[in-house]
């Protein structure tokens, strides 16, 4: 079988990879704590305490990648992709830049306007960003559960999409992002990317 | 009839399908169906048997009726406020700003444990008292305590055994014996616990009584060091005597009332006493008491000025679990403290949804508007 590649792909850039992949495992970590966590008594405390601190990092970063994806743009999607895919492909990265800063938000308005107070480590604290409030704390804590697996949700559907191009449809959108590389020569004929 | 494919639809169209192999596109499918398998599986949805926190309180809910808007459990309750003055002694094993010798201010509140909001009012019913210290560096800590000496059961399954062996049998509206008796004979630590339970008789009311943490906890200080410890509030009222039984005592709120008569006489003590540990005290299990004579380090004064009904008041919409800690105060090892706060959010998460009703506890007018200054929201 011969690979049906016939440009080769550029990177993105480092910067990106690096980000992506560390925040890939942090979120997929986050998810899979939070759900355990409110299902394990025993375990309750202990991942709460990691989930705070965590949460908040991924707030952090998740903005800092918003910066740097205007300052390092992602390299284009192949130029033969279908529109349809295209445009499922920039949606759902929209959807999950929401999710990775809606999550961590509603999580911390729910503790906000649950009155608690937001220890991330020791005496550290995050200030409460919405006042007390029993209704506003119901409806946070809700759209943080839903906006949780609606997260997950994404994320099963990205994990699905980049499998695909690695072993489907071979395009060397995969490879931008799970390249190794320091650095590509930038390939004018073909642009892959969209994250 | 593919006469001539395009460069993008042999790449992204059903041919890209019919060429990739079986195992590749396996692969994909694994990927994703495995990794959602796991989701389910670390959600408890394909161990529904499980015991999570939405299950413990479901059996309150079973066992109580549905109370929406009260907690589901100490669910019948009052609102108070008031200062704590530390003394300094207790920066001795806690660096945690409440043990300066300085003044915090707090609010708590006083409740029945059981999980009806109407229940009347009996000396035999656990009492208990829920603290929230505003410390001056920001930090917050709460306490829940309760007037017995040891608690009935060492972990959340025993609790949640001992709830569906004591639900009242609609037949007789008492706990089936039977079923008492089996649970007791599988938790031997129960049958213990509730032996020295009984050796001490309840004080008559909520102001003269002493109200302990039951759970251990770990003390740090400022030098790292880590001391087991378990606390309690020792009344300053001196015992009241009991109510002769025919005194006219049919107020189902007799003990909330008296709380507030003898709040309007003037504000009421207590003493933060620390319970200090020594190697071997079992940490882990809050059936066991601490051998009597353990250091009990007297740490500051808690001062009760006012109280207020639910609605009025701050405790309402707070949830009093008993791992929002400053630095300086740490969980033990104990199981309950992790299961407690887990099962305390469970139940503050569904009443702050629900519509509220009408707390039993209502206070007389005069206190109302002299507190509703007194406790702004
Ligand atoms: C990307 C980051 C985050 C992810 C993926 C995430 C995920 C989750 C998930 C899956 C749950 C369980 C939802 C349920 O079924 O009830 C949860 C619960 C929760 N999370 Fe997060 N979370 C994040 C960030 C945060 C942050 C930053 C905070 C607070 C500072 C937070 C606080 C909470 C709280 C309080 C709960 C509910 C605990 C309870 O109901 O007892 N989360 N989270
Ligand atoms: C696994 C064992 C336990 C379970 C499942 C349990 C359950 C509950 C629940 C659901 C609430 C209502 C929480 C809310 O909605 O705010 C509550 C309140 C309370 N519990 Fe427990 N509890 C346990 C053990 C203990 C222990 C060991 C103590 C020891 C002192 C204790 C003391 C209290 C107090 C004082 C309150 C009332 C707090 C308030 O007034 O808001 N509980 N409990």
């Amino acid at each position: 079988m011969t690979s049906p590649i016939t440009t080769s792909p550029t990177l993105f850039p480092a910067v990106s990879r690096l980000l992506h992949w560390l925040m890939a495992a942090m979120i997929l970590a986050m998810l899979f704590i939070g759900i355990g966590m409110v299902t394990s008594p025993d375990w309750y405390h202990w991942l709460l305490s990691v989930h705070r601190p965590l949460g908040a990092a991924i707030l952090v970063l998740a903005a800092l990648r918003l910066l740097n994806r205007q300052l390092n743009p992602p390299p284009p999607l192949p130029r033969d992709m279908p529109f349809p895919l295209r445009v499922m492909a920039h949606l759902s990265h929209i959807v999950l830049y929401g999710l990775m800063l809606g999550v961590p938000l509603a999580g911390w308005g729910a503790l906000s306007a649950g009155g608690y107070p937001i220890v991330l480590y020791g005496s550290i604290h995050l200030p409460p960003i919405l006042p007390h409030s029993a209704a506003l704390y119901t409806a946070l804590h809700l759209a943080h559960e839903i906006l949780a697996l609606l997260l997950f949700a994404t994320f099963l559907a990205h994990l699905g999409a980049a499998l695909a191009h690695a072993l489907v449809f071979r395009d060397g959108v995969f490879g931008s992002m799970a390249s190794l590389k320091a650095a590509a020569p930038p390939d004018p004929a073909s642009g892959v990317g969209g994250d | 009839m593919p006469a001539q494919t395009t460069d993008s639809s042999a790449r992204y169209g059903l041919a890209a399908l019919r060429r990739a192999s079986w195992l590749n596109l396996g692969i994909v499918a694994a990927a994703v169906a495995g990794t959602a398998g796991a989701f389910a599986y670390a959600g408890g949805w394909i161990a529904p048997h499980r015991l999570s926190q939405g299950r413990i309180i479901d059996r309150f809910e079973q066992v109580n009726g549905q109370h929406p808007g009260f907690r589901r459990n100490h669910a019948k309750g009052l609102c108070f406020a008031g200062w704590f003055d530390g003394n300094g002694a207790g920066e001795r094993l806690s660096k945690a700003a409440v043990f300066r010798a300085e003044r915090t201010p707090v609010f708590g509140r006083f409740a029945l444990a059981g999980g009806q909001p109407y229940q009347a009012d009996m000396a035999a019913t656990v009492r208990s008292m829920a603290v929230n210290f505003a410390l001056t560096d920001g930090e917050i800590w709460r306490t829940g305590m309760n007037n017995i000496p040891v608690f009935p059961v060492r972990d959340a399954a025993g609790f949640y055994d001992q709830l569906a062996a004591s639900k009242p049998d609609p037949a007789t509206g008492k706990p089936d014996p039977a079923r008492m008796a089996e649970f007791l004979a599988a938790h031997p630590e129960t049958g213990r616990a509730l032996t020295l339970i009984k050796a001490q008789p309840p004080t008559t009311g909520f102001a003269d009584a002493s109200y302990n943490s039951l759970n251990a906890f770990r003390f740090v200080a400022a030098s790292g060091a880590s001391t087991p410890v378990r606390w309690s509030m020792v009344a300053d009222d001196p015992l009241q005597a009991a109510q002769p039984a025919n005194s006219g005592s049919a107020d189902p709120n007799r003990l909330f009332d008296a709380l507030e008569s003898r709040v309007e006489r003037g504000p009421v003590r207590w003493h933060l006493l620390v319970t200090v540990g020594q190697p071997g005290d079992p940490t882990n299990d809050a059936t066991v008491p601490w051998p009597a004579d353990r250091e009990r380090l007297d740490v500051g004064v808690l001062t009760v000025k006012s109280v207020q009904g639910e609605a009025q008041g701050d405790c309402r919409d707070v949830n009093f679990d008993p791992l929002i800690l400053p630095d300086g105060i740490a969980p033990s090892d104990d199981p309950l403290l992790s299961a407690r706060s887990a099962a305390y959010s469970e139940s503050f998460t569904r009443r702050s949804g629900e519509p509220k009703s009408p707390s039993a506890v209502q206070l007389s007018s005069s206190q109302l508007s002299s507190n509703a200054e007194g406790a702004p929201r």
